[in-house]
């Protein structure tokens, strides 16, 4: 059994070439000046329709967690841990927590983008605890 | 324009078999409970010109509301299916009120069902439910239901304290009531160890901190409040409605702890002209116990942040002073997915007619609100009932 795999849309290639790549990439808006996740046609804010993406930090803060003990499927290993991460550059986005062997998992602690092969085609960011 | 404040009430309420029922379809229990709630009104089948259902994930069938329609032989002038989650039940009551008000039907038929329990294998039934993620950016982590509510508790825990024995109250109370239910799917009590002994299924929720699985179907019927008088049993006057939609995943929500039934109770709270303090007892959407403690603070039973001190206190017991979830919640009654809340509306009904065995009945309320929740704290709908039009 295969673990779930996003669908990917032409609006949305940019990001998952980027994460291929070892990059995390949001959408900019020039108009507002403020990141964007997840990908748009339009920015939320203001709705301008021509966003840019610009590679980003990957650092960020967990604003809350949870450890998996019962997993969706056969495909993924419990425990594990899916977590809100705020980016430092504003957006949030849900991720996975992973290497909590020797670093509990805590809400405000700071992490840094990491990539695991999820299949041939994709690659998914994950976090690491700083 | 005018409200619909008093305009509508309820005049029959029924569920059908509840529980685990394998020898029955969605869509028979659907059947079931309808022509359950039509007995209840008095009515014959072909007397409802207004029909609302809600699709089965068991069972799914694409113009739902119309193929209830059809396998009933009924032919409606206003027949539509709604789909906000577990906040669908008091959309649609919405939705109903405001046909009625408006002559779009003159006495509505609400039903709906799902066999979940029996209808689906346990692997199936996840997949589909945690399939309210975002499918690009949330579900290949593999979040589960119990997993995306476990953010909000996990949240809730650090900003105000809230422990685990607070959350487990919740639990603790809905059993309580599913013991003096007979139809309740669970009975046996519980205690706060218990819940918080047992398996732990995402943290800080552990299996007795999550809602069941369940086979079920709950109607209703409304009709205007003019009309209303003339069936067999005391009507139940729709005083306030209103709807709160915040976000649709999680991972959007602007806050976490704090969630848009904050709107939807102050809507219905201004439609009523009635405040927290006038409300006797309450049923609070319970698919997993974080929910009912961030209910209790948004809808304004107590101040924000005080929900865990409030469930502990036994103001929410059934002699306290703002029951709740007196039938035993979707915790421990049933919960058969996006119908779960209706079994909420039907003993609302009943105990606003003063119809239940004593042990459980509250003593002569006059004034309830119900809430449901939607997707992950997404979409809310408060609802505030009673016995007097005005």
């Amino acid at each position: 059994m295969d673990k779930i795999q996003p669908i990917v849309t032409a609006l949305s290639q940019p990001y998952w070439d980027g994460c291929s790549k070892g990059l995390l990439r949001l959408q900019y808006c020039p108009e507002c000046r403020r990141h964007q996740f997840y990908p748009r046609i339009l920015c939320s804010s203001c709705a301008h329709s021509d966003l840019e993406w610009v590679d980003v930090t990957g650092k960020g803060t967990i604003a809350s967690f949870t450890i998996v003990s019962r997993a969706v499927s056969k495909a993924y290993q419990s425990p594990y841990v899916i977590a809100l991460v705020d980016l430092d550059e504003g957006p949030r986005m849900m991720s996975s927590i992973v290497d909590i062997a020797d670093k509990p998992v805590k809400i405000g602690s700071k992490v840094s983008v990491a990539f695991e092969q999820w299949s041939e085609e994709i690659t998914m960011p994950v976090f690491r605890i700083l | 324009m005018s409200s619909l404040r008093g305009k509508t009430a309820i005049v029959g309420a029924a569920d059908s078999e509840i529980g685990v029922v394998p020898n029955m379809t969605a869509t028979e229990l659907c059947v079931q409970a309808s022509m359950r709630a039509l007995k209840d009104a008095g009515l014959q089948k072909n007397q409802i010109d207004g029909l609302i259902t809600c699709n089965s994930m068991a069972q799914p069938i694409m113009y739902h509301a119309e193929a209830i329609a059809e396998y009933l032989q009924i032919f409606p002038r206003y027949c539509i299916s709604v789909g906000t989650g577990g906040s669908t039940t008091f959309t649609t009551v919405h939705h109903a009120a405001s046909a009625i008000a408006t002559g779009m039907a003159d006495v509505i038929l609400i039903t709906m069902a799902d066999s979940l329990r029996s209808g689906l294998t346990r692997e199936r039934a996840m997949l589909i439910q945690s399939a309210s993620g975002h499918p690009e950016y949330e579900q290949p982590y593999g979040p589960t239901v119990p997993a995306y509510y476990a953010l909000i508790g996990q949240a809730h825990a650090a900003k105000y304290g809230t422990t685990p024995e607070q959350f487990a109250s919740i639990a603790v109370t809905c059993r309580r009531n599913a013991g003096l239910n007979p139809s309740a799917q669970m009975q046996d009590p519980i205690s706060v160890e218990d819940v918080i002994n047992s398996r732990m299924i995402a943290d800080p929720l552990h299996l007795l901190d999550c809602s069941l699985v369940s086979d079920g179907g709950s109607a209703i019927i409304i009709t205007s409040a003019d009309r209303a008088k003339d069936f067999p049993h005391r009507p139940v006057y729709i005083l306030g409605v209103g709807e709160g939609h915040g976000h649709e995943h999680i991972s959007q929500a602007k806050d976490l702890t704090t969630s848009s039934a904050v709107e939807s109770g102050k809507r219905a709270y201004e439609m009523s002209g009635l405040t927290a303090k006038d409300i006797d007892f309450a049923q609070l959407y319970d698919c997993f116990t974080p929910t009912v403690i961030v209910e209790l603070e948004d809808l304004g039973f107590c101040p924000k942040g005080e929900g865990g001190a409030f469930a502990m206190s036994g103001e929410i017991a059934l002699e306290g002073s703002l029951p709740i979830n007196t039938h035993g919640g979707m915790l421990s009654h049933c919960h058969p997915g996006n119908p779960g809340s209706m079994f909420a509306l039907t003993e609302t009904v009943f105990q606003l007619r003063n119809s239940l065995p004593r042990a459980r009945q509250i003593v002569n309320p006059e004034v309830a609100l119900v809430h449901a929740t939607g997707g992950i704290m997404s979409s809310h709908t408060s609802l505030i009932v009673g016995v007097e039009e005005d």
